[in-house]
Parts: structure tokens; C-alpha cells; sequence
């Protein structure tokens, strides 16, 4: 059995959290390729395990005889899950380092669940990708790697796991990286990292191994705590989606009229001259407020109320933008769609949809190709887009939307489908401009 | 010029988000208010997302009826300061109307009485959307939690059938008669809790900070001395320096030996502590899917 010792124990510095970054992250792999172990062995080799889970998972490990403490089990959800030995649904998992706190969302790897890879990927920073040393890059290596490039996750640290069984041999890490280098030049993302691992022993996950004196690079959780992400926001378009007035209606706050929303993009400061869309009218930001604060600027992802000097008939589903800065207002969109329905995407079939703080209609005008999740082929002929395929299609909305190309912007270029008898979330759709 | 963000404000504006969005979305929201810091700060960021107008939604407490004074008194000072409305659903009246039936022998409890008050409650006042102040790093069934967690008809969660969260689209739609549970805090963690608790000055009941209390051991749980705990002729009452690290129904809310009084002197405790918040809860000691079963029969 491992040392308890490892638990939460040293002192800690009760100013230093007002520094703290968020970095939220998405690990993805195959079955068998040492997920659970990995997050399990950064929740302990980052004290982040309490006595009693770590007493819980020593029992069952001792349960099931195995000979040592199964860090797998930490992730272990559901009962179904836990019967079935696989996991079902997206968790999410918390750690944190005196440098940064982290959101890890856990995705199940089996090709079924691309949609909960798709929703897990949809708000990341950085994807971690595990590779089976033994196995070098396979088919759902490429998969989950499209998948992310697809949804912009801005960075990807490919893991090539389980070293300690292939005799930590530099020479087959070189030959893994050498094929995903070369599979990558596919891939929108550009920041990829190699970190060769052994999750189960945890060389270069939060220690450097002793054993790779080879790999010159930094351990996992080095790089998850000083990747540079304030450079994964666009902080020059101004997008102020309106989603909800505050009217107060009292005495002391007669007039007051409040616009209430999360800056999707860019700064925004008392003073700017903004366009309010769809109407075009353009004023001027009296002040940008919260719970009654006024901000000097305020930027992307803060959420702000703000007032205006004009009384301009503003309602949700707005936006405020800058003026010769503007998002493309159109009834016509083309998109990548990943479809989540049990029931395949239906040609001229109409769907409730949501964009910002706005909600429309649409119907399916064109499905221009399928994608190969696997290859990236084009498949044209006879398409048909089932649960967990990903197509390019054209809709036709009931109102214009205002939107930017899903690569410059991931909030006004993304939007959902339902389906209206229902209610379900059956497709995530990122625009292409 | 920087334009970062501490995670503490990056969780502040997700979850202002997330309440803007409720009241856009439903037609009677509510927020489930148990007296707990979870719930307090969950009242606090309404207040904020709204201010200057009122919080737009009431505060519903499904009442025990076993509870620590302490939560009461700052609860109704609470809802006096911000001007908010109070709902309350008792668990005695539903024992009284025979919708339920009190737990009998020396761990009886009225936790799982209460899902059918809440529910009572919900169906009552219509509520759509009733927002919690649940965490996903509590317990493991709570890992798997959306934002807007559909509830059917008779207040089910299907876990295996959660509608996908993708970006910051938050889908509200529904039928007739099913509603929402929103946890606006999903994200949060408890030193994430305390720490903005911290920075924000926000005021606490008294019972999370040391004081001097009678209590007594029951497996390994040190329990308050209270005429709704029944006590066994072995166990026996101590006086001690304790705090609360989470506050619920006083039956099955946990002490924990501690000194700590003030809320620097808890982030350092919760930073360096050795057991999970909810390792003191007898509720969930029941069985280790108990917050799951729980749960799927509509339990927050």
C-alpha cells in the first residue's frame, strides 16, 4: 500500500490564491490507456487526495486483491459505471496548485461518446492526449486529436504513456512523436507539447523521472501550471451579448436600466462608442458595473452590467459591439456540426437553436459532406449524419444572427440545434465564415 | 495592459452568468436556501447579478424542523437584509398530512423525508427551476452534474441521459410540468467557497467558527447534543472546541475539533486538511451510492 503521508499537509500561504489562475483541461485516450491512473496520479502527487478517499480507494484496491493502490478508482463514478468498469458520462475533477486551479473535464474514450468528448473539449484550454507506448499513435489518438483541433482547444499535450513498459526507450517516444508531427499538420492546433509519462509510476507528472534523463522537456503539471492562456481569449473584437435588463423599479433606482450580460470578447470601457445590433443604433457606455462597482475597463469572460447614455430599446438576444467592428448579421450559416441526436440530422428538417443569448429556428438547407473523424476524408456520396458524426451544413434561420467564424471567436461563432418535440440538445455547431 | 482573471472571479462571473440565465429562461425560479455557506454564497451572487434591483427569485428552505438555532436566526436576518422573499416547506407538516412517515430507532433521520417536502414544495408554487448550492467536487455522484440538471415529472435525475453542456449554451427548454435544478457553483470547490467568502467579507452563521459546544461520538461522528438525537446509554457527552464544516439538518451534521474563528484561520484548516467535507456526514455514510440513489428520486 502506498504512504498516506502523501496527503494534504504543508503549510499554506492564505494570500497567494488571489493570484491564482483558471486553466480548465480535457484528457481523452482509448480504453486501456491509463486515464483514470493519470488524473488519479495528479490529485495525489499533487496532495490533492484526502484521507478518507485515499482509506476508500486502499479497501476496494485491497477488495479486488490487487497488490497496490489502484489511483484509477479515484475517478470511479456512477454505480452503473463501476459495474460496467467504464465510464459513462463527462466528470469533472478539481485540483489545484499554488500557481493555478484546475478543471479537469474526464471524457469516456469508447467511439460512442464523441458527444461527450465534444462537450468536454467545447471550454478547454488544453487537451491531454494519452498514447499507449506499446501501441504508438492509434485510430482513436487521431479521433480525439481532430476532435479537439475541430472544438479550438488552443493546446495539446500529447502523452505517451506507460514508458515504464517499454523499458523507457527513447527511441520509441522519438518514432510516436515523429508520426503525430506529421499527422498534425492537419491540425488547427498549432501548440502541441510531447511529454513521454509513466502514470502508473509517475515519471514526469508531477516529478521528473530519474529514468528519462534523455527527455529534456518539462513534467506534465510544470507545463499545465505556466502554459501562457491569457492569449487563448480575443480581446479585440468587442461582443457583449445582452442577456437580461435590469430594471429595478424602485425609487432610488428610477430610471435605471441596466444591461445585463458576459462579455464574450473584447474590453469594454465607460466612455467607448458602441453600435447596438441588429438595430444599428450607436451610443456611448455611460458605466460598466457590477453590484453597483464600476469597472474602469472591463474584458472577456467578466460578467458586467452595463449602462448607456441614449434610451435605446435594447432587449435580449442583443449585442453591443464596436463600431467598425461588427459580427457578420446573416439568415444563412454554414457550420461543422457534431450530432448528439439519437435520430440522424434530417435535410430540410427544422430545429430549435440558441446562438449567444438568442434564440431562433432553423432548417437544414445542405449537408455539404460527412467528415472521416479518423482520416479527415470528405465522404459526399449518400451522407447521412448520425449520433456522433461530425458534417459541414448549411441552415436557413428564422432572424438573423450575429456571428463571427467559430476559429476568431468561440462564443459568437458557436451555437446549438434541439430538437422541438423533445427539447434535447442534439447538435454543437461552429461556424465557418 | 493584463487582462487576467484570478479563478475566483473567472467562478463569479460563470455563475452570475449562470443566475442571468435562469431568470431569463424560466417563468418561477427559485433558490433552494438551506442555511449552509454553499446556499449563502449562492445568495450572495444573485444578489449581485442583479443589483440594484432585487434578487428575483424567493428563497425556499425545506425545513427539518431539526435545526440549529443559529441557522434560523441568520437566515431571517438574511432575508430581511435583502429584502427577499421566504418559502417555507416543512418536513413536520408533511409527516402531519401522512405524506411521509418519521424514521424510527436511534438513527433516525429526516433527510430522505425531506425529498418529498421539496417536491411537495416545487409542485406548490410551480416552481421551473430551482437553483442549489451543490458542488461538483463534494461527493462522486454530484461529478457527473450539469448546470441545468432536468428533472421528469417526478422530479427524477437520469444520469445516463443528461443533456449534453456545450459551451456557454444553457439549454432550459422543457414540458409541462417537469422543471430544473441549476447549480450555479458547479465549478467551485470548498477552499474555492472559503476563499471568496474570505475576499468578499461575507458575513457567516456563528456555528462554522470554533465555539464551545456538547457533543458526543457516534461512529466515528461527533454529534451536537440536541432533544432530536435520541443517545444510546454508552455514548457520552463531552464538552469541546468545535466548528462545523458544512451546516445541514442537526441530526446528521458532523463537528470537527478546531480552533480556527476566523475565516483566514478556516482557508488555512481547509487548505491543509485531511478529510473530505462530507466525511462528516452521516447521511452519506448510509451506503457509498447513497447520494446517488438520493438523487435520482429528485434529493438535491
Amino acid at each position: 500500500m502506498s504512504e498516506v503521508q502523501n496527503s494534504k499537509s504543508e503549510v499554506f500561504d492564505s494570500k497567494s490564491y488571489l493570484n491564482m489562475e483558471l486553466l480548465r483541461f480535457t484528457t481523452a485516450g482509448s480504453v486501456d490507456d491509463g486515464k483514470s491512473t493519470l488524473i488519479g496520479r495528479l490529485l495525489y502527487d499533487s496532495k490533492s487526495i484526502f484521507e478518507d478517499q485515499m482509506e476508500n480507494i486502499e479497501a476496494t484496491s485491497t477488495r479486488r486483491g490487487e497488490t497496490s493502490v489502484n489511483l484509477a478508482l479515484l475517478t470511479d463514478g456512477l454505480k452503473a459505471e463501476r459495474e460496467q468498469g467504464i465510464t459513462i458520462d463527462v466528470a469533472y475533477r478539481y485540483f489545484s496548485t499554488p500557481k493555478r486551479k484546475f478543471i479537469i473535464a474526464d471524457t469516456p474514450g469508447h467511439i460512442q461518446y464523441t458527444r461527450n468528448m465534444v462537450t468536454g473539449a467545447s471550454t478547454a484550454n488544453l487537451a491531454i492526449i494519452l498514447v499507449d507506448a506499446r501501441q504508438g499513435i492509434v485510430e482513436q489518438t487521431k479521433r480525439h486529436s481532430i476532435i479537439a483541433s475541430l472544438l479550438g482547444i488552443p493546446h495539446i499535450a500529447l502523452c505517451i504513456n506507460k514508458m515504464d513498459l517499454v523499458n523507457y526507450d527513447e527511441s520509441i517516444y522519438n518514432k510516436i512523436v515523429d508520426e503525430y508531427r506529421q499527422f498534425a499538420t492537419r491540425l488547427k492546433t498549432k501548440d502541441i507539447h510531447f511529454i513521454p509519462i509513466s502514470a502508473l509510476v509517475g515519471d514526469n507528472v508531477v516529478h521528473r523521472s530519474e529514468k528519462m534523463k534523455w527527455y529534456e522537456g518539462v513534467t506534465l503539471l510544470y507545463l499545465l501550471e505556466n502554459i501562457h492562456i491569457s492569449g487563448d481569449i480575443n480581446h479585440i473584437d468587442l461582443r457583449f451579448p445582452v442577456q437580461y435588463v435590469i430594471r429595478p423599479y424602485s425609487d432610488e433606482f428610477h430610471d435605471y436600466r441596466g444591461y445585463a450580460g458576459r462579455i464574450a470578447s473584447g474590453v469594454i470601457r465607460p466612455g467607448d462608442k458602441v453600435t447596438v445590433l441588429p438595430s444599428g443604433f450607436t451610443t456611448t457606455v455611460k458605466s460598466v458595473e457590477l453590484d453597483g462597482k464600476t469597472f474602469e475597463q472591463a474584458f472577456a469572460p467578466l460578467s458586467v452590467t452595463v449602462l448607456l447614455e441614449d434610451d435605446i430599446d435594447i432587449s435580449r438576444g442583443d449585442m453591443l459591439v464596436r463600431e467598425g467592428n461588427v459580427p457578420r448579421q446573416s439568415q444563412d450559416i454554414e457550420a461543422m456540426v457534431c450530432w448528439m441526436g439519437e435520430k440522424p440530422l434530417q435535410l430540410n428538417g427544422k430545429y430549435a437553436l440558441k446562438h449567444t443569448s438568442k434564440d431562433a429556428r432553423a432548417v437544414v438547407k445542405e449537408i455539404k459532406y460527412k467528415l472521416d473523424i479518423n482520416t479527415l476524408h470528405r465522404l459526399t456520396e449518400n451522407v447521412s449524419i448520425e449520433m456522433n458524426d461530425v458534417g459541414r451544413i448549411k441552415l436557413r434561420t428564422t432572424a438573423p444572427l450575429l456571428v463571427d467564424s467559430y476559429t476568431r471567436n468561440r462564443d459568437t461563432g458557436s451555437f446549438i440545434l434541439i430538437d422541438e418535440a423533445t427539447n434535447v440538445t442534439i447538435a454543437a455547431c461552429m461556424i465557418i465564415d | 495592459m493584463s487582462y487576467t482573471l484570478n479563478h475566483l472571479r473567472t467562478l463569479e462571473s460563470e455563475s452570475i452568468f449562470i443566475m442571468r440565465e435562469v431568470a431569463a429562461q424560466f417563468q418561477h425560479p427559485a433558490i433552494l436556501f438551506s442555511g449552509g455557506k454553499d446556499s449563502i454564497l449562492v445568495t450572495y451572487l444573485a444578489k449581485k447579478a442583479f443589483y440594484p434591483a432585487a434578487i428575483p427569485f424567493p428563497l425556499v428552505h425545506v425545513d427539518t424542523g431539526h435545526n440549529f438555532k443559529e441557522t434560523i436566526d441568520f437566515r431571517d436576518r438574511l432575508v430581511k437584509k435583502l429584502n427577499a422573499k421566504l418559502i417555507i416547506g416543512s418536513v413536520q407538516e408533511s409527516i402531519d398530512t401522512g405524506r411521509v412517515a418519521e424514521e424510527k430507532g436511534i438513527n433516525a433521520s429526516r433527510i430522505r423525508l425531506q425529498t418529498t417536502t421539496l417536491l411537495d414544495t416545487i409542485e406548490k408554487n410551480k416552481f421551473d427551476a430551482c437553483i442549489g448550492g451543490a458542488r461538483r467536487d463534494e461527493e462522486k455522484a454530484r461529478a457527473k452534474e450539469r448546470f441545468f440538471s432536468h428533472r421528469d415529472e417526478f422530479g427524477q435525475w437520469d444520469p445516463k441521459n443528461q443533456r449534453p453542456e456545450i459551451w456557454n449554451l444553457f439549454n432550459g427548454r422543457m414540458h409541462m410540468g417537469e422543471n430544473f435544478r441549476i447549480f450555479p457553483i458547479s465549478n467551485w470547490t470548498e477552499l474555492d467557497v472559503w476563499q471568496y467568502l474570505a475576499m468578499e467579507k461575507i458575513e457567516l452563521p456563528s456555528l462554522y467558527f470554533s465555539h464551545k459546544r456538547r457533543v458526543f461520538n457516534r461512529d466515528g461522528v461527533w454529534l451536537a447534543e440536541s432533544p432530536f438525537i435520541p443517545m444510546k446509554p454508552s455514548e457520552e457527552v463531552k464538552e469541546e472546541i468545535v466548528r462545523f464544516r458544512t451546516i445541514g439538518d442537526i441530526t446528521s451534521t458532523g463537528a470537527t475539533f478546531s480552533t480556527a474563528s476566523t475565516l483566514d484561520d478556516i482557508i488555512q484548516e481547509v487548505a491543509t486538511t485531511r478529510t473530505t467535507e462530507r466525511g462528516g456526514r452521516a447521511d452519506d455514510k448510509r451506503s457509498e451510492t447513497s447520494m446517488e440513489d438520493r438523487k435520482k428520486v429528485g434529493y438535491f
